[in-house]
C-alpha cells in the first residue's frame, strides 16, 4: 500500500528548479510580495513504528548534501553522532521505554532534524533579511550566503534544530532536500529509507497516509497511536506517526505542545515596536524640547558672581 | 564645608571670565573611549534589532562582522566605563539635595536654575544618568556573555539564551535612551561640551549649574592663582 510513495527515478536530462524566490510566502527581517501561484504543500511521513534504526537516511543526508562528519566516539549507545551537528542534519533517537501497561521494553526510534513549521520560529527570529525563507510547498530553508552566525534562529526553534558551525559560522538545519524536490524528487532520506518509514508527498496524501498506518497500528493494540502534526506550529512539513501519540515525550524529547516561546514572541514583536518608538520619542522630545526652551545658556551676571566668589567674597 | 565631590584636578583660575578645570585629561581620554563604544555597540545592535536598521552592519563589514565585533565592543567598553565608574562613582553618590532637584524638573527643562537647590559636581540628572548606565552596562555584558555563541554558546540553556535575548534588548532600549538625554543635556547646556572636551568650563557656568560645587572649589583652594 506505501509503494504508491516510492520516488520517481532521479531526472537526468531537462532538469529545471520548480522552485524559485517567486515561490516564497515567508523571507526574514523582509516581506515578499505573495506568489502568483501556490505551490501543492508537501510533507514528510516518519514512521516510527516503522523504522529499524538502520541510520541510512543519516548516510543519505551526508551524501546527498556533501556533508562530511568528523570521525567520533562510541558513546556506548546506539546514537551516533550524540546530536545535532552543522554536518548531522539528521539524527536518529533511540530511546528504551517500559510500557508501564504491558511491561514491555520498547525501543522508540525517532529520526530527528528539521520539522519545517508553518509558522517557523527561526524564521521569526533571524535578523538578516532573506537567510531564513519558507517557500509556498512549506519548506523553510536557510540561505546561507545571507547567514550572519548570530543564533537567534536556536532561540527562535521549538525543536532545537538549527546548529551554527565552528568552521564558517552560519547555520545549518535539513532542508527538506529543497534542491531534490526543486526538481520533482523526494528527500534523499526518504529515497535511501529501507522499510518505507521515511515516505515523502504532498501533506494530504502524508496524512491520509498515516490515517491508513494508524488504524493498522491500533489493529494491533496501540490504541494510542496517532499522527504528530502539532497545531502550536501551525503544523509541520515533517509529521510523525508514533505508536504512542499521547505520549510524545517518550521519544527522546519530542515536545507535546510545541509552540514559538512566548519571549520569542515579545522579543520579535512589541520590543521591536516599542523600544523603536521609545527612542524615537526621546529624540523627538529632545529637538521639541529644544525647539520651546531655546538653550540654557550662562550669562554676563552669572560669570560675574563667579568671579565675585573666585574674588574671595562668600 | 563637606569636599565629598571634588575630583583630582578639579580646579579654579581666576580671570576673564573665571575657568574651571572639571576633567582631567585621562578622564576625558576614558570617557570618549567608553563613549565611541557605545555608539559603535548601538549602531551594531540596532542593526540586528530591527529589519529596517539591518543596513548599518554595512558600517561594520557585513553581517558577519557586525555579529562577530559588537561583543568585543561591549568587552572593550565594560572595561573603559569601569575606569569612568572609579573615577566618578563618589561624587555621584546620592544626597539630601538631589531628591529636592529631581522634584523640581519642571524648572529644571524650563531653565529656572534660580528655583533649584545648589548641587555639587553632579546635578540629579546626571547621576541618575550615571547609576543607570553603571546597572545598565553590567546588565547588558552579563546578558551578552549568554549571547556570545561563538565561545559561550555550552554554558547557558536555549531557555535561558531567550530570557538573556529578551533583556539584553529591552537594557539596550533604555540605555539608548538615557544617552540621547545624556547628548541632549550636553547640547542644550551652553558650555558642557567645552568640559568633555578641552576638560575647562567658565565659572559662571559652575555659578549656575553646580554653584556648591564652585564653593567647594573656592573654599578648597590652597593656593590661589
Amino acid at each position: 500500500m506505501a509503494l504508491q510513495y516510492i520516488l520517481p527515478p532521479a531526472p537526468t536530462q531537462n532538469v529545471k528548479s520548480n522552485l524559485s524566490e517567486a515561490d516564497l510566502v515567508r523571507r526574514s527581517a523582509s516581506r515578499v510580495p505573495s506568489p502568483a501561484r501556490q505551490l501543492t504543500s508537501v510533507a514528510k511521513l516518519i514512521d516510527t513504528s516503522k523504522c529499524i534504526g538502520c541510520k541510512a537516511c543519516e548516510s543519505a543526508c551526508l551524501e546527498w548534501n556533501n556533508l562530511r562528519e568528523e570521525v567520533g566516539f562510541n558513546h556506548g549507545v546506539y546514537d551516533n553522532p550524540l546530536d545535532l551537528t552543522p554536518a548531522s542534519l539528521t539524527v536518529m533517537r533511540f530511546s528504551e521505554w517500559i510500557n508501564p501497561e504491558t511491561q514491555n521494553l520498547e525501543w522508540l526510534i525517532r529520526k530527528d532534524g528539521c520539522m519545517h513549521c508553518e509558522d517557523p520560529g527561526c524564521l521569526k527570529a533571524c535578523p538578516a533579511p532573506g537567510a531564513i525563507v519558507q517557500y509556498s510547498n512549506g519548506i523553510v530553508d536557510f540561505d546561507h550566503d545571507k547567514c550572519i552566525g548570530c543564533g537567534y534562529c536556536i532561540k527562535g526553534c521549538p525543536f532545537n534544530i538549527p546548529r551554527i558551525s565552528k568552521v564558517d559560522n552560519k547555520a545549518y538545519k535539513c532542508t527538506l532536500c529543497s534542491d531534490r524536490i526543486a526538481v520533482g524528487q523526494g528527500p534523499a532520506c526518504a529515497k535511501a529509507c529501507p522499510t518505507q518509514a521515511i515516505v515523502f508527498g504532498t501533506k494530504d496524501e502524508m496524512k491520509a497516509h498515516a490515517e491508513a498506518r494508524i488504524q493498522d497500528l491500533k489493529s494491533r493494540g496501540y490504541k494510542n497511536a496517532g499522527l504528530y502534526d502539532p497545531p502550536g506550529v501551525g503544523g509541520t512539513h515533517v509529521m510523525y506517526v508514533l505508536h504512542h501519540a499521547d505520549k510524545p515525550e517518550i521519544y527522546s524529547n519530542l515536545p507535546k505542545d510545541p509552540k514559538i516561546s512566548p519571549i520569542v514572541e515579545v522579543w520579535k514583536g512589541v520590543t521591536k515596536y516599542a523600544g523603536m518608538a521609545a527612542i524615537g520619542a526621546f529624540a523627538a522630545i529632545g529637538f521639541l524640547h529644544h525647539m520651546v526652551s531655546g538653550a540654557n545658556q550662562v550669562s554676563r551676571e552669572d560669570e560675574e558672581n563667579a568671579k565675585r566668589l573666585a574674588g574671595g567674597e562668600r | 564645608m563637606t569636599a565629598y565631590d571634588l575630583e583630582p584636578g578639579d580646579q579654579i583660575h581666576v580671570g576673564d571670565p573665571v575657568t574651571v578645570d572639571r576633567y582631567t585629561k585621562s578622564a576625558r581620554v576614558n570617557h570618549w573611549i567608553t563613549a565611541t563604544c557605545l555608539v559603535l555597540l548601538a549602531l551594531s545592535g540596532l542593526a540586528l534589532f530591527h529589519p529596517s536598521l539591518f543596513f548599518l552592519t554595512e558600517l561594520f563589514g557585513g553581517g558577519q562582522w557586525t555579529r562577530a565585533i559588537h561583543p568585543w565592543i561591549g568587552v572593550v567598553l565594560f572595561f573603559s566605563f569601569a575606569g569612568l565608574f572609579i573615577r566618578f562613582w563618589r561624587a555621584n553618590l546620592w544626597r539630601r539635595e538631589d531628591g529636592t532637584w529631581l522634584a523640581r524638573l519642571r524648572d529644571v527643562l524650563a531653565g529656572n536654575e534660580e528655583n533649584l537647590p545648589e548641587v555639587g559636581k553632579y546635578n540629579a540628572g546626571q547621576k541618575t544618568v550615571f547609576w543607570g548606565m553603571s546597572l545598565l552596562i553590567i546588565v547588558l555584558i552579563t546578558s551578552g556573555f549568554v549571547l556570545w555563541d561563538q565561545y559561550f554558546a555550552q554554558y547557558s540553556t536555549i531557555d535561558q539564551k531567550r530570557i538573556a535575548v529578551l533583556i539584553h534588548a529591552l537594557a539596550a532600549v533604555v540605555i539608548i535612551c538615557i544617552w540621547i538625554v545624556h547628548v541632549y543635556a550636553a547640547i542644550w547646556v551652553r558650555g558642557t561640551i567645552g568640559a568633555m572636551t578641552r576638560g575647562r568650563v567658565t565659572g559662571g557656568w559652575a555659578w549656575r549649574h553646580h554653584r556648591k560645587w564652585l564653593r567647594e572649589l573656592v573654599g578648597g583652594r590652597k593656593n590661589p592663582v
